[in-house]
């Protein structure tokens, strides 16, 4: 079971009140694409055994969407932050190479 | 290898069983085969299997990270059925369910295929008209299976309460040479079989790395060394992203924790597998009397082989309506397995872009049905470069749009 906080609204929930939405931080294709970046967009995924970055939705809470940072082989939670980025942001980068110094941002490249 | 039988358990009989041999040999890795298969579960071993017996190419090993079967082989609720809808589907699963009805005899190992039945419970009315058009699908591709209505499922499970308050039975999709087997036995007589063929069954063998020359597989680095080979086939379930990653591409997969538990050992009371998948569940009850119980899959991510606990609940309170007597049990284990989710909800038979480099995974949760049917058509893939059973499975399928979409016919039990 996991615990996740809604940086949206603050609350502290178990995972029954949240909805996971998949994969975060994918490149959008569309009209005009090539067809291996759309397949790519709507298809392929990281799914890595490690860190990973996940859209989530506060489904009984507040409805906004979110992003957590967690590791799918213990289910520790980095951190979670609003979905209004490309990117991680520094603070939960930091927080990530203080539990995984292994760990490099350069592996979440665009997918 | 020594056959098993009757005379052969006589013959031991007096000598205090000491004349039984090792099913399967352990050897060392070479440095070289024409074919490595990376996963010692029942797919990969059932690949290495009909390489051997249709094709005639033994000079193959079965590489495994962990012990044999130690994975989804062996974390499943043995389930076997082909009652699917699309075409392509039904070809492979009903292939599939035809060997496993003479695999004992082909593998003089008893892997105990009991084929009594599996019934699928309508319990909404959407449900019922989906199974109603399934039947229909399946008396075309010649599978043997038809609608049944409640009076019939009280006479078959004496125990299920059919005027449930939420979900009342109204109907059920009964297929009766579906069943199960004992999981373990599968993955042990074919490792069996593929060692008495001379090849080698290796475990504690982790794959590092996948190298490759011109765009052609040439070599996988493992745990106990660089094996240089002609063709490589990823079997390999849950972990089947971290191999293409190695192999150098991605796959239309997720890997999510699936889970099952088991009930204390009870007197036989169902003698027929049920599925609910209004409420995702799924009961049978085993040799040993547990009442068998497959629960529902996590919605994220993860490699954690145990399930979340609220998945349990929301499974057994939704059973204990349909089976008031299950109430009165005790549950003794639960544990989970990873599995690799496709989003139509079909497997993945297929070349990859790294050439000789074939992949078999997107079972996601109905992987053990499918051993026997799935190894038979990989190996011909293996051997000739296509096979009219995987040709509909392969990864262009999602770039093409060709979709294989069983998820409407699956729900989420498999």
């Amino acid at each position: 079971m996991l615990a996740l906080t809604c940086p949206c609204c603050g609350v502290t929930a178990e995972e029954t009140e949240f909805a996971p939405g998949g994969e975060a931080h994918l490149t959008r294709s569309g009209p005009g694409s090539s067809d291996s970046a759309y397949e790519a967009y709507m298809f392929q995924r990281k799914n890595p055994r490690g860190v990973h970055f996940e859209r989530w939705r506060h489904a009984y809470g507040c409805g906004k969407w979110f992003i957590a940072a967690r590791d799918t082989m213990t289910l520790e939670v980095f951190g979670t932050y609003p979905a209004q980025t490309t990117e991680p942001p520094a603070e939960i980068v930091r927080t990530i190479r203080a539990h995984r110094p292994d760990w490099t941002p350069a592996q979440e490249g665009a997918a | 290898m020594k056959r098993y039988s009757a005379f052969a358990i006589a013959r031991e009989a007096f000598r205090q069983h000491s004349g039984w041999a090792r099913a399967w040999a352990s050897p060392e890795p070479r440095n070289h085969y024409d074919i490595v298969i990376v996963g010692a579960g029942g797919h990969g071993l059932a690949t290495a299997y009909y390489l051997g017996k249709r094709f005639g190419l033994t000079n193959i090993a079965v590489i495994e990270k962990g012990w044999l079967g130690g994975g989804n082989t062996g974390r499943n609720t043995t389930i076997i059925r082909s009652n699917y809808l699309q075409d392509p589907s039904a070809a492979l699963y009903e292939k599939s369910r035809a060997l496993y009805e003479t695999l004992s005899q082909d593998l003089n190992y008893n892997i105990m295929f009991s084929p009594r039945g599996v019934m699928m419970l309508a319990q909404t009315e959407a449900e019922k008209r989906g199974y109603l058009r399934t039947e229909r699908a399946n008396a075309l591709q010649g599978v043997d299976t038809r609608f049944i209505q409640p009076s019939e499922v009280q006479r078959l499970v004496p125990i299920i309460n059919i005027h449930g308050p939420r979900y009342p039975v109204l109907g059920a999709l009964w297929q009766e040479r579906a069943g199960t087997a004992r999981h373990d036995a599968v993955a042990w007589g074919l490792a069996r079989a593929c060692s008495a063929m001379g090849m080698h069954v290796i475990e504690q063998c982790a794959v590092t790395g996948v190298e490759s020359a011109n765009g052609a597989v040439s070599a996988v680095n493992t745990t106990r060394g660089r094996i240089t080979c002609g063709k490589l086939g990823i079997v390999v379930a849950g972990h089947s992203g971290a191999l293409a990653d190695m192999a150098g591409f991605r796959l239309p997969i997720e890997s999510v924790a699936l889970q099952a538990l088991v009930s204390e050992p009870i007197k036989p009371c169902m003698d027929v597998v049920v599925m609910a998948n209004t409420v995702h569940g799924y009961l049978s009850q085993s040799d040993k009397g547990e009442m068998v119980i497959g629960g529902g899959a996590d919605g994220f991510n993860n490699y954690t082989q145990r399930g979340s606990w609220h998945h349990v609940e929301e499974t057994v309170r939704a059973l204990v309506e349909t089976f008031p007597m299950l109430s009165r049990l005790k549950m003794l284990r639960q544990w989970g397995g990873i599995v690799d989710m496709t989003g139509d909800r079909s497997p993945i038979l297929s070349k990859t872009p790294l050439e000789n480099c074939f992949i078999n995974c997107g079972w996601g949760t109905g992987g053990f049905k499918a051993t026997p049917g799935s190894g038979w058509a990989m190996a011909e893939l293996m051997a000739k470069g296509h096979s009219p059973l995987t040709d509909a499975f392969s990864l262009n399928r999602f770039r093409e749009g060709r979709f294989i979409d069983e998820s409407v016919a699956a729900g989420v039990a498999h």
